[in-house]
């Protein structure tokens, strides 16, 4: 069956879209979120329809998600976060059986079914110490772009436990580590080490099931995720070239199944 | 003393103070005891003289307890002509109190705020709210000023001293001011924004500002969050009256004023500084240890 869909994730610092047509990618578009949703969906999805080639009414469907799926006005359906994250990353890896999706304010693990459905989850909502808002703040507080916390995490190989989870708290508490001079790449370590501990304790919640996957924009973050190896003590994490994709290509996949 | 507008950045800084008893003499005592509540955020030291309040500080925590324990007492013994030899027994409390390196020995600030606020607001209180800077905690105890139940926050600064001090950085107003701005808004009290975490909170604000709000409706809206928090303990525990708060927090009508309504009750009044009832609450455990034979061998 010759099908265009489209999965639009709204998510709380980016929107989204990917266009898929007979189950592969063939557009995607990306628009900071902001205050307007409505005004960062609509240029999404405009950006993933001229990269695609396509005329709007070629999609057939479109299927909403993220923490601002109510103001994707044009989706047919709406899909919620684990679902999406689960069909996304079954998507890019078949065989992964333990998801985590770690955003900008979320974070999140699921168990999944050979078919990509999600059997049991765990999610940190509502608090950023298990999300990239964490690293955002603990940036700030070292005075580091958020780019190179990660890189910056990579020179280190000291443990110094972080006693605080609350992003607050930690940040004055890396305000005494900057005090007492510690190195920033040691700061970086034990910030990047607390907050995998924290997902990684989420996903043991739900069993540790090989392959594992992760999406999310976070994912971008190497040190992150040498931390994530550390903490899990596995060899490997499979993520998809583009992580911030993955809800919204699992939206896709999504719209494509229910057609 | 350091006032806020010493430094215009910091508006966070609330205002350090130490006090003296003029009509107290410290030199025919039996019994000198020193409460010395090294908080997250904040320090007091407490001088009793035979029970009663002879002189206090508060100040800023500094990066490390035992300092901070030091400055607080000299700060509190400025006032006076006491030397610090005189003192007889020094209780540690609080985040810090295993550092006080001056000290006797250590209470958990639970029991000293509880017997702190029946000191301070009298033995008629059953339920103390003390709101500090990353704790709220939740006592319930009885006409002695004994701990009978009690509840605490997580390890979260939603609804604490530490979260306001957050916003009011953000919204460069003063924290002595909040309470009253946030009532100074005209329009409809907004609803509030998120009380799960500070740092999304702090996110909503921005966006708020971003469209338009004025700084008052922002403060409302955040003040009825802290509130919302706040009563989420509260109201996990039976609340008896008298209703006393303690710490830093009970300055603050901002949050106060919207938290009572909630709980249907009102909060005892106080002259004292509501921030040294744990410090309070140690003397006067030095002093019960004194009057026992159980004070420092002489």
């Amino acid at each position: 069956m010759k099908m265009i869909t489209a999965g639009i994730d709204c998510g709380a610092k980016n929107t989204k879209t990917i266009i898929m047509k007979d189950g592969k990618i063939i557009g995607k578009g990306m628009q900071l979120t902001g205050f307007d949703q409505k005004q960062a969906v609509e240029k999404s999805l405009e950006a993933a329809i001229q990269v695609a080639g396509i005329a709007r009414d070629d999609i057939e469907r479109i299927c909403g998600t993220g923490s601002g799926k109510t103001a994707i006005s044009m989706a047919n359906d709406n899909v919620n976060d684990i679902k999406a994250m689960s069909k996304g990353a079954h998507f890019f890896f078949p065989d992964a059986r333990t998801v985590a999706d770690v955003g900008a304010e979320e974070g999140r693990a699921a168990k999944i079914d050979e078919n990509g459905n999600p059997i049991d989850f765990a999610i940190n909502e509502k608090c950023a110490a298990g999300a990239g808002a964490f690293i955002e703040a603990m940036a700030n507080a070292l005075e580091v772009p958020i780019e190179e916390m990660g890189p910056l995490c990579m020179q280190s190989d000291k443990e110094i436990p972080m006693n605080a989870q609350c992003a607050i708290f930690a940040e004055s508490e890396v305000v005494g580590l900057i005090h007492a001079k510690t190195a920033k790449p040691d700061i970086s370590k034990a910030i990047h080490d607390s907050m995998a501990g924290r997902i990684v304790s989420m996903i043991r919640r739900i069993g540790v099931n090989e392959d594992i996957a992760m999406i999310g924009g976070v994912g971008y973050n190497p040190g992150f995720m040498a931390a994530m190896l550390r903490e899990l003590k596995v060899e490997k994490i499979c993520i998809p070239d583009e992580p911030e994709y993955g809800a919204a290509t699992g939206a896709a996949v999504v719209a494509a199944e229910e057609a | 003393m350091a006032m806020a507008d010493e430094d215009k950045k910091e508006f966070w800084r609330w205002t350090e103070s130490n006090w003296k008893n003029p009509d107290i003499d410290w030199k025919p005592a039996q019994y000198i005891t020193i409460g010395i509540d090294v908080g997250s955020v904040s320090s007091q030291a407490v001088i009793m003289v035979d029970g009663r309040i002879y002189a206090y500080s508060n100040m800023r925590t500094g990066s490390d307890s035992p300092n901070s324990a030091r400055n607080a007492l000299k700060f509190a013994l400025e006032t006076t002509d006491l030397p610090e030899d005189r003192m007889d027994f020094c209780i540690g409390t609080g985040y810090g109190r295993v550092n006080v390196p001056f000290a006797d020995r250590s209470i958990t600030e639970i029991a000293c705020h509880a017997r702190g606020a029946n000191f301070i607001y009298g033995p008629q209180v059953r339920t103390v709210l003390d709101v500090g800077g990353q704790d709220i905690k939740a006592i319930q105890c009885d006409e002695k000023g004994k701990v009978t139940n009690f509840l605490m926050n997580d390890k979260c600064a939603a609804g604490t001293g530490r979260g306001m001090e957050v916003f009011s950085e953000l919204l460069g107003v003063s924290i002595n001011d909040v309470g009253d701005k946030s009532f100074q808004y005209q329009g409809e009290e907004p609803a509030a924004v998120s009380d799960t975490c500070v740092v999304y909170a702090k996110s909503e604000a921005t966006g708020l500002l971003r469209k338009g709000w004025a700084q008052e409706e922002v403060l409302a809206a955040y003040c009825k969050a802290m509130a919302n928090r706040i009563y989420s303990l509260v109201d996990r525990i039976v609340v008896k009256p008298e209703f006393a708060v303690t710490g830093g927090m009970a300055k603050n009508r901002g949050v106060m004023d919207r938290l009572m309504p909630m709980i249907g009750m009102e909060r005892m009044k106080t002259e004292w500084d509501t921030q040294i009832a744990g410090a309070a609450g140690a003397a006067l455990f030095g002093y019960a240890l004194c009057q026992r034979g159980k004070g420092r061998k002489k």
